[in-house]
């Protein structure tokens, strides 16, 4: 017999029951909440009269809706207020464990969870928000649930689930300087496109992957979702322990040692089968920045914006001219003729301290161009914020004239106020280019932190190695 | 929930690829606390030549008379029609709440995104996977007619077309069973509080470090 994947142990490891249909019923160890898609879901329960099964199970932060600047006001915006105001009665009601606004450990979910220790190797781990695939680089099946499923797993502890196929992407060998996680998982987008995971959950694996920091394999994670797959997973190994070690809600002592042998496991064995391989070559990585209104429209800085006058199927040429078209771009442009009006850093893709620290180190020395008209950095949580501005990143990106904003996920999604206007061209750190994503009108180009870094200084796409020489 | 039962409905399509939740309905309007009234924002930035807030009077905005849902018959549409990989993207169930607001009740696609697919069946909304084959000919058929219709039998797995040719749909048994029936998944996986608990026994002394 064939040996198992990570997916399959971690998967089995949890698996309460099987009807004959092949339907499971599947433990859930952490579920993170948030404001946005619980209140729903408590009042489910509240309607049906049923109790938590597990409260100490729950980890509840507001994020999406919070602001990021003038936090001594509170939310100004009522709507937005109502929605955290409920998430903070629901969680006192039923006595959670919730980070509130002003408690330094706030922040987006997706960064607090692994930050606290609260995501361990071989857990599953839901949040209703698709960017829960994060959590998997910790060896940790984790993915996003809707609100039924969160009342669903608030009221059984459990989730009604069909196995997904296995997958595997190998990034081979290693990338060149200057290449970062979200070069790497943006080229694995580019390459495996939007839907190229769906039905599956992606094992990422490979020399370029292992190599990378825990800050790193969330990037490669978070974006899991982004090419279809609700998870993604990285093999546990000494990296992870070391980061998870001493955190508050990681075991200690005796117990640690314990979970420690049992995580050890915790990888795809040798002669493990996978239903569909890839293999990247990390040395064909090359700063990605999108050019369109699907995280799988992108390409190299270096390359020019791609030509729907050559693609074949004409479905995808239609799709890229409307992208082009929302876009305000001319096919075979040059990036570096493409000037940007606003830089954001942050969301749960690129807020960790690694990131704050590759974008400062691009920009010490160094001012905004002329044509941004503004730069902000978002950190994830408070704690971010913190060690961050121990470490002096704070001035240099207040120096360079960026703003040095409260923690949340901001300009991701622009549910607070934090908005691109009609036609504002945006470097941003975050994960989805959609249209109308960060703002009506809005046109999002994702790179990495040290991409736009780049940005804002040159005022217009460029090659971050040519800074960085 | 409501049981599904079979119904013959108007048609409206959507000739693109990757339909994100983002375009389905906007961020703004996920700052409700409910699960209802997101029909009116269902596309809205595609529905509305103007921006929109929660809490607006909609009927007071621009509408795009462009956009096929602001039609007539299509605003009475019961069936969407769209292309691969439809509501990719975040998990918000307002996606399905919103197109269900508005009288949508099937959506036929190639391919859907994963979790807009799971959280449909969880509020009797039935996405259909036809072959890429089958969607085209659908979307031609579409567009050289007035009245576009087709019934849906879930029951037999079958969209029939006004010239009583079938295609037939594979779904999984049990959320066939959930939709035909109206059950609500918590009350059946609450049948079997027993084995959780019994699970719960011997997890908790294997993994300690997680009691």
């Amino acid at each position: 017999m064939a040996g198992k994947t990570l997916y399959d142990k971690i998967w089995d490891l949890h698996q309460v029951r099987q009807d004959d249909a092949g339907t499971s019923l599947l433990y859930i160890d952490r579920h993170l909440v948030h404001e946005v898609t619980s209140p729903q879901a408590f009042e489910g329960l509240e309607i049906a009269q049923r109790p938590l099964w597990r409260k100490r199970s729950i980890l509840a932060v507001p994020d999406h809706n919070v602001p990021t600047t003038g936090l001594e006001y509170g939310i100004t915006d009522p709507v937005a207020k109502l929605q955290v105001d409920t998430l903070n009665a629901n969680c006192d009601k039923y006595a959670l464990t919730e980070f509130k606004m002003g408690d330094q450990r706030q922040g987006i979910v997706h960064v607090i969870g692994p930050e606290q220790g609260a995501t361990l190797p071989g857990m599953t781990v839901v949040c209703g928000d698709s960017h829960t695939s994060t959590h998997g680089a910790f060896a940790a099946l984790a993915f996003g649930i809707g609100t039924s499923e969160v009342e669903h797993v608030m009221a059984t502890q459990c989730l009604i689930q069909k196995k997904s196929r296995n997958m595997r992407v190998t990034v081979q060998g290693s990338v060149a300087d200057g290449i970062t996680a979200k070069d790497i998982v943006l080229h694995i987008i580019g390459e495996i496109g939007t839907a190229g995971g769906t039905g599956c959950t992606i094992e990422f694996a490979g020399e370029a992957i292992t190599s990378l920091s825990m800050e790193g394999r969330m990037t490669v994670c978070n974006m899991t979702i982004e090419a279809g797959a609700r998870a993604g997973l990285i093999a546990c190994d000494q990296t992870t322990l070391d980061y998870i070690e001493g955190r508050p809600f990681a075991p200690r002592g005796e117990i640690w040692q314990q979970a420690v042998e049992f995580w050890r496991d915790l990888h795809s064995d040798a002669d493990a089968v996978f239903d569909r391989e890839v293999v990247i070559d990390a040395a064909d990585i090359a700063p990605q920045v999108t050019w369109g209104t699907s995280p799988e429209m992108v390409c190299s800085v270096n390359s020019r914006i791609p030509d729907p006058a050559r693609e074949a199927d004409p479905i995808k040429a239609g799709g890229m001219q409307k992208a082009l078209d929302y876009m305000g771009l001319e096919a075979n442009t040059a990036f570096d003729e493409v000037a940007v009006d606003k830089i954001f850093i942050g969301s749960c893709t690129n807020s960790r301290i690694e990131d704050l620290r590759a974008a400062a180190s691009v920009l010490k020395g160094r001012k905004l161009a002329v044509n941004i008209k503004l730069a902000m950095v978002v950190p994830g949580s408070g704690l971010i914020k913190q060690q961050a501005e121990d470490e002096g990143l704070d001035r240099i990106f207040v120096d360079a004239g960026f703003e040095w904003r409260e923690p949340g996920c901001s300009m991701c999604l622009g549910m607070n106020a934090d908005r691109l206007e009609s036609g504002e061209r945006c470097a941003s750190t975050s994960n989805r280019n959609f249209e109308g994503r960060q703002g009506q009108g809005g046109r999002t180009h994702l790179v990495s932190p040290a991409m736009a870094a780049a940005a804002a200084v040159a005022g217009h796409f460029v090659d971050v190695r040519e800074l960085q020489e | 929930m409501e049981k599904f039962t079979t119904f013959n409905g108007i048609v409206a399509a959507i000739d693109r690829p990757n339909i994100d939740t983002d375009a389905i309905i906007p961020k703004q309007y996920l700052k409700s606390i409910k699960r209802s009234g997101f029909g009116v924002n269902l596309f809205d930035d595609w529905r509305y030549l103007d921006p929109g807030e929660p809490g607006q009077d909609h009927s007071q905005r621009r509408v795009n008379p462009e956009f096929v849902l602001n039609q007539e018959p299509y605003q009475q549409t019961q069936i969407l029609l769209a292309r691969e990989n439809f509501a990719c993207g975040s998990s918000r169930e307002h996606a399905v709440w919103a197109l269900m607001d508005f009288g949508i009740k099937v959506v036929i696609a190639p391919s859907f995104a994963d979790i807009f697919y799971n959280n449909s069946f969880k509020n009797g909304l039935l996405p259909i996977v036809l072959d890429d084959a089958l969607v085209d000919q659908l979307f031609s058929e579409l567009e050289n007619s007035e009245d576009y219709r087709l019934t849906i039998d879930l029951e037999n797995q079958v969209v029939v077309k006004a010239d009583g040719i079938e295609m037939s749909f594979e779904i999984d048994e049990f959320r066939k069973y959930c939709l035909v029936n109206g059950f609500d998944d918590i009350g059946l996986t609450m049948q079997h509080a027993d084995s959780i608990k019994a699970f719960e026994q011997q997890y908790y002394e294997r993994l300690p470090w997680l009691k």
